[in-house]
């Protein structure tokens, strides 16, 4: 468990898992950093305690049920387990937490990455189309790939580190960068860097990538 | 010498010792609030279906939340029907998972409330729910009374303390988990701007920290 993480999910994103209101890339990205961060997955279960007080204690919130709910969730008892059982967690790697490897079928090896040009590669992940979560791999030193969002996109590191704005990130923190944020963070010198990155707006990366080149081209 | 038991100071009603060494498993009788001796009876109820497929003990956990899983669903946005129809598959994984709730950290409502939201997820949305990955333990087979005594008496307290909060931002928090409501459109529905729903969110959060602590 990785102690040194200094940025950390808002309280607002946390709630919202707890609540189960997120788009499923955003679930994506709470589930990957709650694996990697004890401080957060403490909060988090604060705000499941409080989902908890407020079905127990919210006045006017019970419906009553038909009177033959009790004999009919009986004989669904006696059906066996209602959902599905899950295929077996697939273990996580030094790189991607178990809910990543979910995603990608596989660890890090399993990746299915698309180059998007300057040694910049990139892996989306099958979320509802609610907002995108993908992985992103940006060779040790370069910048990241300047994609122009419209909406909030939370990028957390994996592998290696980036630096934006003298802040420095490194596995498990997260950044968040709303779309009036102009931000330009270079991966560490060190380590090819390794990220997460959701947005909630529709990404402008396909059919652009002549853009894209022009872009890295003055940098 | 044990001085906690009998106080011969003619105290005549035993005010109930805060209840950490208890030992007997059947807490309807443990020294404690009505409030979490419902919670722990609660647990109790769990364990009794988890160990012996207890009937009794089901019907009274499902008269009590069924009825609150179906209004939280409703209030997401499922109609009557199929929030029904979930409350009882909520209830029904109840079962199920029994061995799975850990009363060291949850109170019952709590773990229930989290396979509702779950369903929630699965069923109206139609999405995966990515997990954290597992923290590589499960429930103790048998927790320390001390530790569930103490997390009930917990989950008791942020019970009192949002029923303490101004209206206004008890409605909010009900709202952000119940409503299904991003805090923008809790603002559109309110009138309020974002950073005062924010900010109010915050402060009520805030004071429920303070108060558990």
């Amino acid at each position: 468990m990785d102690q040194k993480i200094k940025h950390h999910l808002s309280d607002e994103i946390l709630m919202a898992y707890a609540a189960g209101t997120l788009p499923e890339a955003f679930n994506l990205m709470v589930a990957a950093h709650v694996s990697l961060c004890d401080t957060c997955r403490a909060q988090l279960e604060t705000f499941e305690a409080l989902g908890g007080a407020v079905l127990e204690d919210a006045p006017g919130n019970d419906m009553a049920l038909s009177d033959s709910a009790f004999a009919a969730t009986m004989a669904l008892i006696a059906g066996g387990p209602v959902d599905t059982p899950k295929s077996p967690r697939v273990v996580s790697d030094d790189v991607l937490p178990s809910p990543l490897c979910e995603y990608v079928g596989g660890g890090l090896a399993s990746v299915k990455w698309k180059s998007i040009g300057m040694g910049v590669k990139q892996a989306i992940l099958p979320t509802s189309k609610s907002a995108t979560a993908r992985l992103l791999s940006i060779p040790a030193g370069a910048a990241m790939p300047d994609h122009g969002h419209h909406g909030t996109e939370m990028t957390m590191v994996l592998q290696g580190a980036f630096i934006d704005d003298d802040e420095y990130f490194a596995r498990g923190d997260v950044e968040v960068a709303d779309s009036d944020l102009h931000h330009t963070p270079v991966a560490d010198i060190h380590e090819d860097c390794i990220c997460l990155a959701v947005t909630d707006a529709p990404l402008q990366f396909e059919g652009l990538l002549p853009k894209i080149a022009q872009r890295f081209a003055r940098i | 010498m044990d001085i906690s038991l009998q106080p011969s100071d003619g105290v005549k009603t035993p005010v109930p010792n805060k209840g950490v060494q208890i030992s007997d498993r059947d807490t309807r009788r443990a020294p404690m609030t009505d409030e979490t001796g419902k919670r722990m009876q609660w647990v109790t109820h769990l364990q009794r279906i988890r160990d012996e497929q207890d009937q009794k003990a089901f019907a009274e956990l499902f008269s009590h939340f069924a009825p609150r899983v179906k209004g939280f669903l409703i209030r997401s946005g499922a109609d009557a029907t199929l929030a029904e129809e979930c409350a009882q598959e909520v209830m029904a994984t109840c079962w199920h998972k029994a061995h799975l709730f850990d009363p060291a950290r949850a109170s019952v409502a709590t773990w229930i409330f989290t396979i509702a939201r779950n369903r929630k997820i699965d069923v109206l949305r139609r999405e995966r729910r990515p997990e954290p990955e597992d923290l590589g333990w499960g429930p103790e087979e048998d927790p320390a009374q001390a530790d569930v005594l103490a997390l009930q008496q917990e989950s008791e307290l942020l019970g009192k303390a949002i029923a303490d909060l101004p209206a206004a931002q008890r409605d909010l928090i009900q709202k952000a988990y119940f409503g299904d409501l991003t805090h923008s459109e809790i603002a559109a529905e309110t009138g309020l701007p974002l950073g005062t729903i924010k900010s109010r969110i915050r402060l009520a959060l805030d004071r429920l920290r303070h108060a558990m602590k």
